[in-house]
């Protein structure tokens, strides 16, 4: 059983296809990375599996099930969860809310409940926090709990970000260049932050153009140009793989180890 | 001790104290008609606040439903003869279906477009209210019945006072309560970004939509308690300029604060009659309130002064 699917997916923006006739399918356990130049599609890409577009054509499937019509707080119900490219962090809170926001779904939400305090919202407030401290620390962000978001660094949001998508506990975890404006330190703990995430059980897909991290951490690897799929397969087969080289890395480029960005 | 301190219960305690200890400053009619009309007014803007300053959704029709209730309780009341509590309660559940059906369309709208769809419908409101004679009078507007519960009548600023003032209490407290569950903090997770709150699980529109229709219930109650209290009900009530007076009370008082859509209130309901001599440039000095606190106090009044105190005693403690 695959946990996500495409088929003949396409979404055109005025004449422009942004993403035209893509297939892939995913295996549960995996970490997929989804590669190509700037413009390629793949933030497109990315919101048309959770929703935040509706393809022009073609079909998301979700653990097998279509989700055509499906809103993306509906996807986030059913298990799928991302970061953004440019960082969508709730800066009107402090860092631990923006991780509580993850666990929205699992705490009451009655309007008339929330006004009596009943249903024992206080206390669910109180072990959610602490399920959000603690997911806070398995990030590496021990040392910001209790701090307002918007005076966090960069590298720090980011990894709330993630903190924030593993709250909802997705079996489908959608990372849209998590090492984007990253040192080489930051990017290798982001590195093993993404290891530790997918032995845990959930499928990661990660858009990235740090070519190090990708061709390290990923199963499978995707390659598209100008929407399209240019290439599919191990690190070993997309590194070798001719029409990968010359239309997206340039000749020599993917030999080149330490680092290597494009 | 720190539960003391906390918003909802140091916050209350505060004003419950204000509330209780303002009569003793308090030398005639006259005052106590001016702060109980501070209390109906922050009671509207409390709603408000809920819906601009959390989830941050513009509405400039709001004084459309204070009409809404205030006319409601009128008619219900005086050619219906229906008791005052029941006309009330009636006439929000009636705002709170109006809103919701007029919100489910209008809500989709962001920024300018937000604005000219509730500004719209307030307008619409407030020609409806001039142009039904037969129900509301028209433009001289109507009496209103005097509030009775069960046969005690209550009038005279006096006893109105404490009305308004444990209603006022309890509009806190629910707000208060809303803002600190999650369904609060989702309004303000949409309000800065709609797609991660989405990504969340927040059904966006629907909180939207729900804070909405809370926001529109509170107008209307104000709206039933302001008729039943002044005895008389005009189409001004429900008004354009009434609209933009109580956007203006909430950016000043602050954004995302309870007690600062109170304080906006109070500074502008209290203006006007301090001001009186300036009475031909009212609008005008409204305006030039909204400018200035946008250029200069952009969070408003009390949140800008928290962020100070804040400041001050963090910088004394590194000292």
């Amino acid at each position: 059983m695959s946990i996500l699917r495409v088929e003949g997916l396409s979404k055109e923006f005025g004449g422009v296809h942004a993403v035209e006739d893509l297939s892939f399918s995913f295996d549960p356990g995996q970490i997929y990375s989804i590669i190509g130049p700037n413009g390629a599609g793949k933030t497109t890409l990315f919101n048309l599996i959770t929703g935040v577009y509706t393809p022009t054509g073609g079909k998301v499937f979700f653990e097998e099930k279509n989700t055509a019509r499906l809103q993306p707080f509906e996807l986030a119900a059913k298990g799928m969860a991302r970061t953004f490219q440019n960082l969508q962090i709730f800066f009107n809170m402090t860092a631990v809310e923006n991780v509580l926001l993850g666990l929205h779904l699992e705490l009451p939400r009655n309007l008339f409940g929330s006004i009596l305090r009943t249903g024992g919202l206080g206390r669910k407030e109180r072990e959610a926090r602490k399920e959000a401290e603690r997911l806070m620390a398995f990030v590496g962000l021990r040392d910001y709990i209790g701090m307002d978001a918007n005076s966090m660094p960069y590298g720090a949001l980011k990894r709330l970000e993630i903190a924030r998508a593993l709250a909802a506990k997705p079996r489908l975890l959608l990372l849209d260049e998590p090492a984007a404006g990253l040192n080489h330190s930051e990017t290798g703990e982001i590195d093993e932050l993404i290891r530790k995430v997918a032995e845990s059980g959930v499928t990661v897909v990660l858009v990235e153009h740090d070519m190090h991290l990708v061709m390290g951490i990923s199963n499978h690897i995707v390659v598209l140009d100008y929407g399209r799929k240019l290439a599919e397969g191990s690190v070993e087969d997309v590194r070798n793989n001719p029409d990968v080289i010359t239309a997206y890395l340039g000749s020599g480029a993917l030999e080149v180890h330490g680092g290597a960005s494009c | 001790m720190s539960w003391l301190f906390s918003p909802r219960t140091g916050g209350l305690l505060v004003l419950a104290g204000i509330i209780a200890i303002l009569p003793s400053f308090l030398p005639n009619a006259f005052y106590y008609d001016v702060v109980i009309r501070v209390g109906l007014n922050a009671m509207v803007c409390i709603g408000l606040n809920l819906l601009i300053g959390y989830a941050g959704q513009i509405s400039l029709g709001h004084a459309g439903f204070i009409g809404l209730g205030a006319y409601g309780s009128a008619i219900l009341t005086g050619q219906f003869g229906w008791e005052p509590l029941t006309a009330m309660f009636f006439s929000a559940a009636m705002v709170a279906l109006l809103a919701y059906f007029l919100g489910r369309p209008v809500l989709k709208l962001k920024g300018h477009f937000l604005a000219m769809a509730t500004l719209g419908m307030g307008i619409i409101i407030s020609i409806v209210l001039n142009t039904e004679e037969q129900w509301t009078g028209g433009p001289d507007g109507t009496m209103v019945n005097p509030l009775t519960i069960g046969s005690v009548m209550l009038f005279g600023e006096q006893v109105w006072y404490w009305i308004v003032g444990g209603v006022l209490l309890v509009s806190v407290w629910v707000a208060l309560n809303i803002v600190e569950s999650p369904i609060g903090r989702a309004l303000r997770a949409l309000h800065t970004s709609e797609v991660a709150a989405e990504t969340c699980g927040v059904d966006t529109a629907r909180y939207k939509l729900l804070i909405f229709v809370v926001s529109a219930v509170y107008a209307s109650l104000a709206g039933s308690l302001l008729a039943h209290y002044g005895a008389f009900v005009t189409p001004e009530d429900a008004s354009f300029i009434k609209s933009v007076e109580l956007v203006t009370m909430v950016v000043l008082g602050g954004m995302a604060s309870v007690y600062g859509a109170v304080i906006g209130a109070a500074i502008l309901t209290v203006l006007p009659q301090l001001l009186t001599a300036f009475e031909d440039f009212e609008h005008m000095v409204l305006g030039l309130i909204l400018m200035l606190t946008v250029i200069f106090l952009p969070k408003g009044l009390l949140p800008s002064l928290v962020a100070r105190l804040t400041n001050k005693s963090k910088s004394e403690e590194a000292i």
